[in-house]
């Protein structure tokens, strides 16, 4: 009977912590309107950079490709013509194309890049109804030429590029500075941890 | 003077409006408070604040397939969601919402054994989960209904004898004389214990959580309805949520004072008081969805049988020596 009456207080406390959840700051971005911050490192796009006088960067060398874990990188070298120089040095990428169906972002490539050509960008948002429109061709990898030189990921201050839109304010992904405890979710697995360790062994017993 | 035929005819659209629309909403309610409970936001993508979302279920449920199995005996299972509607929504008839004036009553009809009415129909409403369950033709919503009738057998017998305490204390069946006499001070008082095995079997009469063995996701899929779709689905639906309605509308009637006004604030009309205190109830039954697990059936019959009974035969004994003693 003791034991009875002691459930009936468990189903109090139960009641009492929905209901301070229901007052709880909810841990919910809302996608599709607001996007979350990334790290600023985050694996997404590819991009071809260009220097600042307008050449590619790339040189057509296929170490990206050899480098590719997934085989997705296709790269056709050629000569530059002397009227025409694409690149500062020899050769240039006459094709270049990802499958970024193939691709598992790895990172890889932008390692493996003598000249730093190829770079993943934070974008992410790239569904598409159509599996050969995902092969993408070197037009749409490489940065236009009034868009700049385009950015390698050590120069990025944060991780979404503004075009993107509306950015969570919240803090989810790691403080470098703080650690893991930092976030919503660490925080919520903090007091959780908590909890666990305010449960006294003896009381369950002891009924 | 309006015919006596058009006053119950305008009472009983204004009132079939009032409560089909409170269904509607306290649906979107229960999604949201389970949602916050849980910290997500809820449905929120029809219209503001997901004020919408109800139309949207609406007009989905509408135009899905109604299906009708091979194996059901398809008058019955026709008919199973309209029984279990009709006896829902029949039961405001008698509920009274404000203060009955001198010339008319806030319900339709106002019988002197309102309370037993209000059980006699609750009764009824079983026959819609087990004929509907039964004629399905197929297990799992055999199972669920043969659980429906159990469930509500063992803990309509002590739902019956809470409400017995109330009467005895009242001296009327009459759902408005119950009410009037709770002017002084509300029967959750002295009929406390009463009062808490009334939630209890309420709980359990509309089967929710944590006593929703009869559609018990985990085992059976979804109990007496999984057979069923679309309109005859919602309609099911519906009168799942207007017993919930139905059964926090007679603890406000019976244990906390219908329209009387609390702490003296009578200054606040009646009705406003009786909806706030209904929408309290609605709200906790919501919370209990979110915070307690399902019980297993066969505790869940020990407790009916062998807790609630006896204690609500208890209640009823001792009120009735105290009301004998005291004149």
């Amino acid at each position: 009977m003791r034991k009875r009456l002691y459930n009936v207080g468990a189903i109090l406390k139960g009641l009492s912590i929905t209901f301070g959840f229901m007052f709880r700051k909810r841990p919910t971005i809302e996608y599709p309107s607001v996007k979350k911050q990334h790290a600023p490192r985050f694996h997404g796009l590819h991009e071809l950079r260009r220097y600042e006088d307008g050449k590619e960067r790339c040189i057509g060398c296929e170490l990206c490709s050899s480098a590719c874990p997934a085989n997705a990188i296709t790269v056709i070298g050629a000569e530059n013509a002397p009227g025409d120089r694409r690149s500062p040095g020899e050769r240039y990428a006459a094709r270049y194309e990802i499958d970024e169906l193939r691709c598992i972002f790895c990172g890889m490539c932008e390692e493996a890049c003598p000249t730093d050509a190829i770079v993943l960008t934070p974008r992410f948002e790239m569904s598409d109804l159509r599996r050969g429109s995902l092969i993408y061709s070197k037009e749409r990898l490489l940065v236009p030429p009034e868009a700049g030189v385009g950015r390698a990921p050590d120069e990025r201050p944060g991780g979404i590029p503004g075009d993107l839109g509306r950015v969570a304010e919240i803090k989810s992904t790691m403080d470098v500075a703080q650690g893991y405890s930092a976030t919503w979710r660490g925080n919520i697995l903090k007091t959780q941890r908590k909890g666990l360790t305010m449960i006294e062994p003896s009381r369950e017993n002891g009924a | 003077m309006i015919p006596f035929w058009a006053v119950v005819l305008i009472k009983s659209a204004l009132l079939l409006f009032v409560v089909v629309t409170t269904f509607a909403y306290a649906m979107l309610v229960e999604r949201k408070v389970l949602g916050w409970m849980q910290l997500r936001p809820g449905p929120n993508r029809v219209g503001p604040w997901g004020l919408m979302q109800p139309a949207a279920d609406a007009a989905k449920l509408i135009l899905k397939e109604d299906l009708t199995p091979k194996t059901a005996d398809p008058l019955i299972y026709r008919l199973a969601p309209f029984i279990s509607l009709l006896t829902a929504f029949s039961v405001y008839a008698v509920i009274p919402f404000g203060a009955s004036a001198d010339q008319g009553t806030w319900a339709i009809g106002n019988p002197n054994a309102g309370i037993l009415f209000v059980l006699a129909i609750a009764s009824i409403g079983i026959y819609g989960i087990s004929l509907g369950g039964w004629a399905s033709g197929s297990k799992y919503p055999l199972l669920g209904s043969v659980r429906a009738t159990a469930q509500m057998i063992s803990y309509e017998l002590a739902m019956s004898l809470s409400f017995v305490g109330v009467l005895i204390l009242a001296g009327t069946t009459s759902l408005d004389g119950i009410v009037n006499a709770q002017a002084r001070w509300w029967f959750v008082l002295p009929q406390f214990v009463g009062c808490v095995i009334y939630v209890i079997t309420a709980v359990a009469e509309t089967n929710r959580a944590p006593f929703d063995l009869v559609e018990a996701e985990t085992e059976l899929v979804a109990g007496f309805h999984t057979e069923y779709s679309g309109l005859r689905f919602g309609l099911f639906f519906i009168a799942e949520y207007v017993n919930m309605l139905t059964v926090s509308c007679i603890a406000t009637l019976l244990f906390f004072g219908g329209w009387n006004a609390p702490f003296g604030l009578a200054m606040v009309p009646g009705v406003v008081w009786f909806v706030l205190k209904v929408a309290c109830f609605m709200f906790f039954y919501m919370w209990l969805r979110a915070t307690l697990p399902r019980l297993r059936y066969d505790r869940l019959m020990a407790f009916g049988w062998k807790v609630l009974l006896p204690v609500a035969t208890l209640n009823l004994v001792v009120t009735a020596i105290i009301v004998a003693y005291k004149g």
